[in-house]
């Protein structure tokens, strides 16, 4: 394993440490795991906790400020965070309108977010959850813990967040953010797997001409294996999926994610070959996002994003963002 | 079997945890995200450390005081799904100073209760609870047989280590498992898997230390 850090026990806080070194539009508390905006919280606004395991990196910690989130609780690498990190958080950013929890849906994330909000209402603030679950590669079923959160995370983060900014009801800021979720849908791919620093080797192994289909974002296999074909046949593939779940139509918006370790030259061939593929459908992409926005530590590979807008999400996404990961129009 | 005997158990299953962290994390990559043995071992550490620092005169003291630090150190999901089954332990315990074998195996119960409401898993999804449950079974049949603590916990934990073995074959309805759909075939679930240690502790224990 070659990774630069100091010790994998350390990891997450000496990240900690460099974000606050880094930014200080951002309060990070390192001891607890919990970073905010800087300053009181706004009264009278809604405040949005997010949180997830660590390795995602921007997400949550780089959508933090203006016109997006409060606060992100990062757990350990590929873990969920605990209730006392979402509750300290979540009492952080009450500014008397309820607090909003951005939850991927995840087994663990779920369970600690359902036990942080029960514990922040014994203390009188309300919490409305909204679980993202966009990843189209799993099924939803009985027969699963139902789709992963992937991609469509950012959307809901900012999208809520311009809401929320705007002075918006808890109710109306949960509604949004579950109407950005299920317009989204999402699919990965890997190339290479990924290390988790306290594991120290990789999560599973690809044979050099291998790629990984319908990946989640925390190096868990995927819907299937294959052969490395050219980057038209993958998008083909992941958009294939996307458009069998949610018809590409009408205005949208596009984020090609890397997942770590992708170069951006290659984010933007895949970008033209999704830029083709949902033009050839009839859909107009009116805003998109190219770049590493929710990745899986060091792996190759990318996810593709798909959101169909209306007018009120257009300008919503449109809405002055300064976080240090996402930052415009103010 | 008293608040000692408990904290007893707790230190073994967490030597054992820490010797088999790499193996629980293996079964983790073969079907999750690669981290229970080392989540796990990290929360059995800070138990130890609590039940240093915080008195624990009673039985149910113990396992809620270790509940409550799993709860709050874990994360993920075992972190709260053995904090909860800790925390259920300790609270049908109440405040007796001395477990007896059915008041133990009530705990047990208690314990997947509180698992199965809060992953809302049933046997035979491929979880920690198919586990768990053939245990309970089995402690409440050596105790309806007369049998002593030591065989009672050995055939609970022989019962809890078929129970492991036997979710090789299952397919995960429940956890990030459910998301490989049929390829969870043939891979031990980590969470039955550690669930079996553990159960295994009790067993250890109870020989060395049961009256």
């Amino acid at each position: 394993m070659k990774k630069l850090i100091n010790a994998p026990e350390s990891v997450v806080t000496d990240a900690l440490a460099g974000i606050a070194a880094a930014h200080p539009s951002l309060a990070v508390d390192i001891e607890n795991k919990v970073i905010t905006r800087a300053g009181e919280p706004t009264q009278g606004k809604v405040g949005l906790v997010s949180g997830g395991g660590s390795g995602h990196e921007p997400l949550h910690g780089g959508f933090v400020g203006y016109g997006m989130l409060d606060a992100a609780c990062p757990g350990e690498v590929f873990t969920s965070p605990v209730p006392d990190q979402m509750l300290a958080a979540t009492r952080a950013v009450n500014g008397g309108a309820g607090v909003l929890h951005i939850v991927k849906n995840y087994t663990g994330d779920v369970l600690n977010f359902q036990m942080a909000a029960e514990l922040a209402e014994d203390d009188g603030i309300e919490v409305v959850p909204v679980v993202v679950n966009d990843d189209v590669a799993v099924q939803d079923s009985l027969y699963t813990a139902g789709r992963r959160g992937v991609g469509a995370t950012v959307f809901v983060e900012k999208i809520a967040g311009a809401l929320a900014e705007r002075g918006a009801s808890l109710s109306d800021v949960a509604a949004v953010a579950n109407e950005v979720n299920e317009r989204s849908r999402s699919f990965g791919v890997a190339l290479t797997s990924c290390t988790v620093p306290a594991a120290g080797k990789p999560t599973f192994e690809l044979g050099e001409s291998e790629i990984e289909l319908g990946i989640g974002i925390h190096g868990e296999p995927g819907r299937h294996r294959g052969p490395l074909v050219p980057a038209s046949e993958i998008t083909a593939v992941a958009l294939d999926a996307i458009h069998a779940d949610l018809p590409l139509t009408g205005d949208v918006l596009v984020m090609v994610n890397g997942m770590g370790g992708t170069p951006l030259v290659e984010l933007y061939v895949v970008y033209n070959e999704v830029h083709k593929y949902i033009t050839g459908k009839g859909a107009r992409i009116t805003r998109n996002l190219v770049g590493n926005y929710i990745t899986s530590l060091e792996m190759q590979g990318f996810s593709v994003t798909v959101c169909q807008l209306t007018d009120t999400l257009a300008r919503l996404w449109d809405a002055p963002v300064d976080t240090p990961a996402l930052r415009w129009g103010r | 079997m008293d608040a000692e005997f408990f904290r007893a158990w707790l230190t073994e299953a967490g030597t054992v945890i820490e010797a088999q962290r790499d193996h629980l994390t293996q079964l983790d990559a073969a079907i999750g995200d690669a981290d229970h043995g080392i989540n796990l071992a990290r929360g059995f550490s800070a138990i130890a450390t609590a039940l240093d620092q915080t008195a624990t005169p009673t039985p149910g003291s113990v396992l809620i005081l270790a509940g409550s630090t799993l709860i709050s150190k874990v994360g993920g999901a075992s972190g709260p799904l053995y904090g909860m089954a800790l925390r259920q332990a300790g609270k049908s315990l109440g405040d007796t100073a001395e477990a007896d074998l059915i008041a133990l195996a009530a705990s047990l119960e208690a314990a997947l209760a509180g698992v199965q409401k809060l992953g809302a898993a049933r046997e035979g999804e491929k979880t920690m609870v198919d586990a768990l449950a053939p245990a309970v079974g089995a402690l409440q049949q050596a105790i309806s047989d007369g049998a002593d603590a030591t065989v009672a916990l050995a055939a609970a934990a022989g019962a809890v280590a078929e129970g492991a073995l036997a979710t090789i074959s299952m397919q995960a309805l429940k956890g990030r498992a459910s998301y490989l759909g049929p390829r969870s075939v043939g891979h031990e679930d980590p969470g039955a898997a550690s669930t079996a240690i553990i159960m295994g502790a009790l067993r250890d224990v109870a020989r060395q230390l049961a009256p």
